[in-house]
């Protein structure tokens, strides 16, 4: 029965959702404050229903409950129970529920904290929130019902994916809801916002802590799939501009500049109309990704098991969604006043340029993703848009942001002097040439993209570091006064100082990564030697073993550098006989310079010769580090206290600081 | 000017949606063939093992023939196999085929051994050369090639007696009459 | 059962679970195969289709490659550049797919043969047209593509000075962002007073 119950959680929090999306909508329009208190109520509710739904597949998942369908295809006795609890979501129905599960949090957050917020506010933006969630229920129970039971009872499931039975991949698609479903908290309050005719710096300082976190969170779960491309498909790479990649990563653009613009907003009282459109741009990029991923109209690698009926049905969630939160933008965008005035060259210049390139970015990556159905929806020719065409425009797009990004904090609102900016800025010009220099000096002369890759990288740190150095006024105060200041820096600027240098961290990863790789592939015997990236990987042999749910071939490597041991290196290929598919673990150790990397592949030959792989990926661990120090940037900015002023208190043990009168 | 920037957004995305629409009506993975109305590439085929003619371009010269891209591994093969084997008794029209990537020389003979084997000639293809040639993506595929050795026709997936009786075997005939 | 109608279609998906566990309305369509058959046998397709597109082996082997060190440079380039057609969003240097296999293989066999570089892409989009070009080429089917870009940059640049223009001729009295309330604005006073 326990299915059963959660179906029937399903279906009552679509009621639940109906009347929230509904009674508090009318009662913030009528004035009336009995119908607009439902709100919080039936927000809280809705999340308990859903939670009760998810751990409800979750337990069948658990105890291996055969005779329903989705646990039958995606679950397996052996599997571990790591990967029982990650099968919830690693199908499409159990993805779709947890994606529900999620909106309903972020509604039921609003509902709690958000006693600060004007009673109208907070109704309409609960209100637009179920609406969004009204559809999906609907998508859930007419196409996808994760509950679905099979007679007679299957004896054993089918398995999960190998590819997703992975620590990497376990955790990426939660996060990737979070930061997806995230950014339906921008977009119901930009909506909200259009309705009420009203923007203003409060509304911004509500919105960016949901943005931020939205922000983090899809940043995790870009990262966590790239990593896992990098260490699970056995060549060390990290990136592929697939379409489903693609779809995560416009939102993350049009992400970025929604935080940089709601900045604006919030300091200078202008750029509202256009922080509008990034908010609704933002969300409306998630549901775009969702069609792409299940709808069938492009083939991706990702691409869940795809059925024309969800695809209509997502299509007309589209329409409706985004379809009609432009109209509403089309309507109310003109009224929305703003009385700040910029020059050019200023802050909000700055912020306005970070805004244009990456909203161009977004918009370029989604013309190359949707191009070949363009073309083949007007009878043209198949074509196919690949990495080179992406790294060929995207790239040209991000090298002058970058220059401006180390501007960027050093111009003053309203009216700055780049002249002044750039001469404080000489130092991160000479570090930027000498590191470029430095690099052509130790690894010869690389690709002309990574270099400037790298120069870019190195301008950004040290501009980065110069502006906080100039913030806490170093050496031109006694060093203690300026710890002092350095400790009593707001958060928000250490969130922006922390991402900034996240971001140039990511970058010399990506130039390290793309410019000087070494591959040396090769049949190996044990005690054969080969020598890669200056490391020295001795072959000790291959043995034979088994996983709780697949056979392995496990191979040892031994490198050592100058005669000095470094590490050793297991490298597996794993084979699932549930659903006959082998997966490759490359064992690799990170350093500093670059990772080691070692991959085994098929046996060749009767003396125990092996396939082998074996890489040098320079810097490609800083792609990482510097993305999570991004998201700790993130994390810390929305820890800001200043964002609760006007804003949801979150806290009421801190009465000094937001609920006190 | 003003208001029409702010109808950009929704225009864009109409324009979107209306592709989506088609594309919802479109196969990604259907691809049309580049061989239509020209010659038949150039190849010559080994036979397979136990045979002793294999295929080349020439052969399919001076009447309608089909080629047909097969092999043991393949389940759609096996699908349409019934249907070749009825064309090929009742002789409306004669089948070449190419026995593509087997993994073992003996695969493709023993398959035709069981079940018959509907070809006039077979051309042994293990390292898809004629398959690549004739631009090639999965088994089977079978090109419509005319008396004059052009292809005209390209179908992809197994043939079945309803798309035979439908399409195929009307452009069969439609070709006799060049 | 087949033949309710749309509503009672609907109904019954969504109330489902009154119809008792086993789903038995559903079974007699398909007598004797187990009703998840359909899904089993899709969710198989696919299964077969990541197994063929993604699988996480080694492509290059090293059998394949060449002696000549600048000949195979060449052959990784080239190979990077073209599309595995089984695969369909993979290059054939990164797809252990048999026909990918094939292509490398054939690409590395012209170069042998004394092919440039563009003389070996142009046999491979003969057969399989431009779809085989992870780049794709500049026609007239992707002026669009490719001015794309550089039209939706100038869109943009256009909206920027658009609203600049507009800024400075509507001399707007400048005045400092005053939507928070007052005591709000002195709680933030009280913070910022607090933190710098």
């Amino acid at each position: 029965m326990i299915a059963e119950a959660g179906h029937f959680a399903l279906v009552l929090a679509l009621f639940v959702a109906i009347v929230q999306a509904v009674v508090p909508m009318i009662g913030a329009h009528r004035g009336n404050a009995v119908w607009m208190a439902m709100d919080k109520p039936s927000a809280i509710s809705q999340v308990l229903l859903v939670a009760f739904a998810f751990g409800c597949l979750t337990y069948s998942h658990v105890v291996s409950d055969f005779s329903v369908v989705n646990v039958v295809q995606n679950s397996h006795s052996l599997k571990p129970m790591l990967y029982k609890v990650a099968g919830v979501w690693g199908n499409h129905e159990g993805s779709l529920l947890l994606w529900v599960f999620i909106l309903a949090a972020f509604g039921s957050a609003v509902a709690l904290f958000g006693g600060n917020l004007p009673p109208t506010l907070r109704a309409r933006v609960l209100g637009v929130q179920s609406l969004i969630a009204v559809g999906f229920y609907l998508f859930m129970l007419l196409t996808s019902n994760p509950f679905e039971r099979v007679f007679p009872p299957a004896l054993d499931g089918r398995d999960l994916n190998p590819l997703l039975q992975d620590p990497g991949l376990a955790f990426h698609p939660p996060f990737l809801y979070l930061g997806y479903v995230g950014f339906s908290m921008a977009f119901s309050f930009a909506i909200a916002a259009l309705i009420e005719g009203r923007v203003d710096a409060a509304w911004a300082r509500w919105v960016r802590p949901w943005t931020l976190a939205a922000w983090s969170f899809l940043t995790v779960g870009i990262a966590l799939g790239s990593w896992w491309a990098y260490y699970e498909l056995g060549w060390g790479g990290w990136w592929f501009w697939d379409p489903v990649e693609n779809a995560s990563f416009m939102p993350w653009l049009a992400g970025t500049a929604l935080l940089h613009s709601a900045i604006v907003v919030e300091k200078r009282d202008t750029m509202k109309t256009w922080t509008i459109f990034l908010a609704i741009l933002a969300f409306s990029m998630s549901l775009l990704g969702t069609f792409l991923v299940r709808s069938g109209v492009l083939t991706s690698v990702h691409a869940f098991a795809t059925d024309p009926e969800r695809g209509v049905f997502i299509l007309l969630l589209l329409m409706i969604v985004i379809g009609g939160s432009l109209v509403l933008f089309a309507m109310r965008g003109p009224a929305l006043r703003s009385t700040g005035v910029f020059k050019p060259i200023s802050r909000e210049g700055g912020l306005l340029l970070n805004n244009l390139v990456m909203s161009t970015g977004c918009a370029v990556v989604l013309l190359g993703t949707l191009y070949p159905l363009f073309l083949d929806a007007v009878g043209g020719t198949k074509v196919s848009v690949g990495p080179p065409f992406f790294n060929s425009v995207f790239i040209p797009l991000m090298v002058p942001m970058f220059m401006a990004m180390g501007f960027g904090p050093f111009l003053s609102w309203k009216r700055a002097d780049i002249v002044q900016a750039a001469l404080r800025l000489k130092i991160a010009f000479i570090v930027a040439a000498l590191a470029v220099a430095a690099v052509i000096a130790l690894a010869g002369e690389g690709p002309f993209l990574a270099l400037v890759g790298l120069g870019l990288a190195a301008w950004l740190v040290t501009s980065t570091l110069v502006e906080l150095a100039e913030r806490v006024k170093l050496f031109r105060e006694p060093l203690v006064a300026s710890l002092g200041r350095l400790m009593r820096q707001p958060r928000a600027s250490w969130g922006m100082t922390m991402a900034h240098l996240g971001m140039a961290i990511a970058i010399a990863g990506m130039a390290g990564a793309g410019g000087w790789k070494v591959e040396s592939i090769q049949v190996m015997k044990p005690g054969d030697q080969v020598n890669v990236g200056g490391y020295d990987y001795t072959f000790v042999g291959a043995r034979q073993g088994q996983g709780p749910n697949y056979t392995i071939i496990e191979g040892t490597f031994r490198v050592s550098k100058n005669g000095q041991d470094v590490v050793t290196l297991k490298a597996e290929k794993r084979n699932y006989p549930v659903r006959q598919m082998p997966t490759t673990e490359a064992a690799i150790h990170s350093l500093f310079s670059g990772d080691l990397y070692a991959v085994i592949g098929d046996p060749d030959g009767q003396d125990g010769g092996f396939v082998t792989r074996i890489y040098f990926n320079p810097l490609v661990a800083w792609m990482w580090a510097g993305s999570m120090l991004m998201v700790f940037g993130g994390v810390i900015s929305i820890s800001d206290r200043r964002y609760r002023i006007g804003a949801p208190a979150r806290r009421n043990r801190k009465p000094a600081v937001a609920a006190n009168p | 000017m003003n208001r029409l920037m702010y109808l950009l957004p929704l225009a864009i995305f109409l324009v979107i949606a209306g592709y989506f629409a088609k594309g919802l009506t479109l196969n990604p993975r259907d691809m049309p063939s580049m061989l239509i109305d020209q010659e038949v590439p150039p190849f010559d085929l080994k036979p397979i093992k136990g045979q002793v003619r294999g295929l080349s371009s020439e052969d399919l010269k001076g009447q309608v023939t089909l080629v047909n891209i097969f092999g043991s591994w393949c389940v759609a093969c096996l699908a349409e196999h019934p249907m070749l084997m009825k064309i090929a008794e009742q002789k409306l029209v004669s089948i070449y085929g190419i026995d593509w990537r087997e993994k073992n020389p003996d695969d493709g003979p023993n398959w035709l051994a069981r079940r018959g084997d509907p070809y006039t000639l077979i051309g042994d293809d293990p390292q898809s050369k004629a398959a690549i040639a004739f631009g090639v993506t999965g088994a089977p595929e079978t090109f419509f090639v005319d008396r004059r050795g052009f292809i005209r026709y390209k179908h992809v997936g197994p043939i079945t007696p309803e798309n035979w009786e439908s399409t195929l075997w009307p452009i069969v005939q439609e070709l006799r009459k060049l | 059962m087949a033949d309710c109608s749309g509503a009672q279609k609907t109904l019954r998906m969504i109330f489902g679970f009154l119809y008792g566990p086993s789903g038995a309305g559903r079974s007699l369509r398909s007598p004797g195969l187990p009703q998840w058959w359909r899904p089993a046998v899709a969710g198989l397709v696919v299964a077969l289709l990541l197994a063929l597109s993604f699988s996480p082996v080694l492509a290059v082997e090293p059998s394949e490659v060449l002696d000549d060190p600048v000949l195979e440079v060449r052959a990784r380039e080239i190979s990077k550049g073209l599309r595995c057609v089984v695969c369909q969003n993979q290059s054939i240097d990164d797809s252990n797919a048999d026909l990918a296999r094939d292509m490398r293989v054939l690409v590395r066999e012209r170069l042998l043969a004394g092919d440039s570089n563009d003389q070996v892409t142009d046999y491979m989009v003969s057969r399989y047209g431009d779809f085989v070009l992870l780049n794709p080429p500049f026609k007239v089917a992707t002026y669009a593509l490719w001015f794309g870009p550089l039209l939706i940059i100038g869109l943009g640049l256009f909206v920027v000075v658009v609203f600049y223009r507009r800024r400075s001729s509507t001399s707007v009295a400048e005045t400092t962002p005053a939507a928070l309330s007052n005591e709000e604005s002195r709680r933030l006073e009280d913070l910022m007073k607090d933190e710098t």
